[in-house]
């Protein structure tokens, strides 16, 4: 059964995306450690771990292309959900540190040694081993997504007023993490990770092995999102972002619906965030900040909303775009930004994926043959 | 008159809106499969009448019994239409960027809780009835069209077969020939004429020459109550009516 499922979802993109990541898994690992430094073909450790962190940030946009492109909610708060498997994996690399802090405390972390606490916090138990902050990865965005939709969703908080509260849900985070009685480090956060599962998290093979499996989770991930959507309930989905009401007098129950989606697509953010924090060795309140959801709305915007491969591909060029700006003209970046959202929205309304169609459409004589009777549903939908 | 052997039963329901009245009192009774067209001036009601079978209005005071037992003014849509009763809106509304049969597969009769549509695969059964529908409103042809690209009147006649899919007990339809020519008025009473005695359907028209065409019971709503019941022929020589809705 579980095969059909994964079976549902693929079609021809599909499977032009699996091959990519397929394809990135096996290369960027040769090129990095087996092809010699001196060669054009070589890969500097450092643009490995770039990748990754684009690759977690298209899991991120995946996740929120799930609930934005196919139920219709607008999050922007998806980067709280980010957050939050972040600072679980955090919690994780922090406890594998021991008595190698600067204050050779081998019980806490140093920050708490700083603020003279003589014990760990009950919350920080279990996150000496792996397994538990993995399925806290999981599980604290799930929980907190679950408890934030039943509540929003049962009283049919819709459109632009979800969209805010979503916004004050990642701000109210943002303001909390930043207290050093939170125990999570306060504006400092969470840094100076030595290890990994026992192996030195700097090391050239551990920061390959994090890309793949960053790779890995990307691609199963999409498989699953590829699956949900190809599913009957995918058209649910898709029908009750465009009609709420009617599915609901056909009998779907649409705030459980819409509850798995969005629990769904939070777990997802969380494994992006877990990922993200060993790559790039640091997780700290910033990545609350409501800029960060809102510029995960932008990749999805760039790359086409609802085609969930476009969010992937929105992610990571638009993150190309900012990497190479912010080194050469750092002051301009938050105008590119803003003026590719505008553009986006007034000339690709389908992103970059929908150019295609968008381009076909155009060509005279083509929308006429292909639909018919296109007219009345363009002047409904005006 | 007891509830027991009716399939809605409405006593004494009333709704407003900032004081206004929008249902006053009203009571109405239909038998199973019985068919019943209801007609009345704007304002009269007849839309809130639905709202809050359906579930979507709860009314302030009054009962409303489903099938003599269910009480409908204590559940949620959802819940109401896996009772068996569904509805069509005045303003056709199909999933546009699906395709026709997929409008079918969605409304069909089965499982709607999540889980259970995350793992449906379509049976041999379930494809033979959505083939059956597309016979019945003469849309075989257009299965694997998007929905959004049909006319005003295929669409109309797609919610139809979305309803027939959904095999309710009681059928709401609104409108249904709001904006439809002549020909398409006519097949949609046979239309609706045969879907009558296996399901009940309430009909809110105002096409007059459609509501003959049906040739059913009539029910006259003016200010949110009823204001006569009967033949088409009898409430139209009710002095009531042409006061306050037909015109002298």
């Amino acid at each position: 059964m579980l095969l059909r499922f994964f079976l549902m979802g693929l079609d021809r993109k599909a499977g032009i995306v699996l091959a990519i990541l397929a394809f990135l898994a096996v290369v960027v690992p040769a090129m990095t450690l087996w092809v010699p430094a001196d060669s054009p073909f070589h890969l500097s450790i450092f643009t490995v771990s770039l990748l990754g962190k684009y690759l977690c940030f298209a899991l991120l946009a995946l996740a929120l292309d799930l609930v934005w492109g196919y139920c219709g909610i607008l999050s922007l708060g998806h980067a709280a959900f980010f957050a939050l498997g972040g600072y679980a994996m955090g919690m994780y690399l922090m406890r594998q540190i021991g008595p190698r802090g600067v204050y050779g405390n081998p019980l806490l972390p140093d920050f708490m040694v700083f603020l003279n606490w003589k014990e760990l916090p009950w919350y920080w138990l279990g996150f000496d081993h792996f397994w538990f902050a993995a399925l806290m990865v999981l599980v604290v965005p799930g929980a907190l997504a679950f408890a934030f939709g039943w509540f929003a969703f049962r009283s049919r908080v819709t459109g632009v007023y979800l969209s805010i509260i979503t916004q004050a849900l990642t701000f109210a985070l943002l303001l909390a993490f930043f207290r050093n009685d939170m125990g999570f480090g306060g504006n400092n956060g969470l840094t100076d990770f030595k290890d990994i599962l026992g192996y030195d998290i700097q090391a050239d093979t551990t920061r390959v092995a994090l890309f793949v499996a960053t790779v890995a989770a990307l691609a199963l991930s999409y498989m699953i999102a590829s699956g949900v959507i190809g599913s009957k309930l995918g058209k649910v989905l898709v029908a009750l972002r465009d009609a709420e009401s009617r599915v609901r007098f056909m009998g779907y129950d649409t705030e459980s619906y819409k509850l798995f989606a969005w629990t769904l697509s939070a777990c997802m953010a969380g494994v992006a965030g877990a990922l993200y924090v060993p790559q790039v060795g640091i997780i700290n309140p910033s990545e609350f900040a409501p800029a960060s959801s809102i510029e995960a709305v932008i990749w999805v915007a760039v790359g086409g909303r609802g085609t969930l491969a476009g969010a992937i591909l929105g992610a990571v060029l638009v993150n190309m775009g900012k990497s190479y700006f912010t080194g050469a003209l750092p002051e301009l970046w938050l105008f590119a930004l803003g003026g590719l959202f505008v553009a986006v929205t007034l000339f690709l309304p389908k992103g970059l994926l929908g150019l295609g169609a968008q381009l076909k459409a155009k060509l005279p004589g083509r929308k006429a043959s292909t639909l018919p009777n296109a007219q009345p549903a363009d002047q409904k939908g005006a | 008159m007891s509830a027991e052997s009716t399939l809605l039963y409405l006593d004494g329901v009333s709704v407003s809106f900032d004081g206004f009245k929008a249902l006053n009192s009203l009571s109405l009774v239909m038998m199973p499969g019985e068919m019943r067209a209801i007609i009345g001036p704007n304002g009269a009601g007849k839309t809130t009448m639905m709202d809050v079978i359906t579930g979507k209005t709860r009314p302030d005071t009054g009962t409303i019994l489903f099938e003599g037992d269910t009480d409908l003014t204590r559940l949620r849509e959802a819940a109401i239409a896996n009772l068996g009763i569904g509805r069509k809106f005045q303003r056709p509304t199909v999933f546009e960027p699906h395709t026709v049969w997929d409008n079918l597969e969605l409304a069909l009769k089965a499982p709607r809780r999540p889980l259970k549509t995350l793992t449906y695969a379509i049976s041999r059964d379930d494809r033979s009835r959505i083939e059956e529908i597309l016979d019945i409103t003469r849309l075989s042809a257009l299965r694997s069209r998007q929905a959004g690209s049909l006319s005003h009147g295929q669409k109309q006649w797609l919610e139809i077969g979305m309803l027939l899919a959904q095999d309710p007990k009681l059928l709401l339809v609104d409108e249904p020939v709001a904006g439809m020519t002549d020909a398409e008025t006519e097949q949609t009473a046979e239309l609706l004429c045969s879907i009558a005695g296996k399901h009940s359907v309430i009909v809110v028209e105002h096409d007059m020459s459609f509501v003959r065409a049906l040739g059913v019971k009539v029910t006259v709503l003016a200010e949110g109550s009823v204001l006569a019941e009967g033949s088409l022929d009898a409430v139209s020589a009710n002095s009531q009516v042409i006061d306050t809705y037909l015109g002298r």
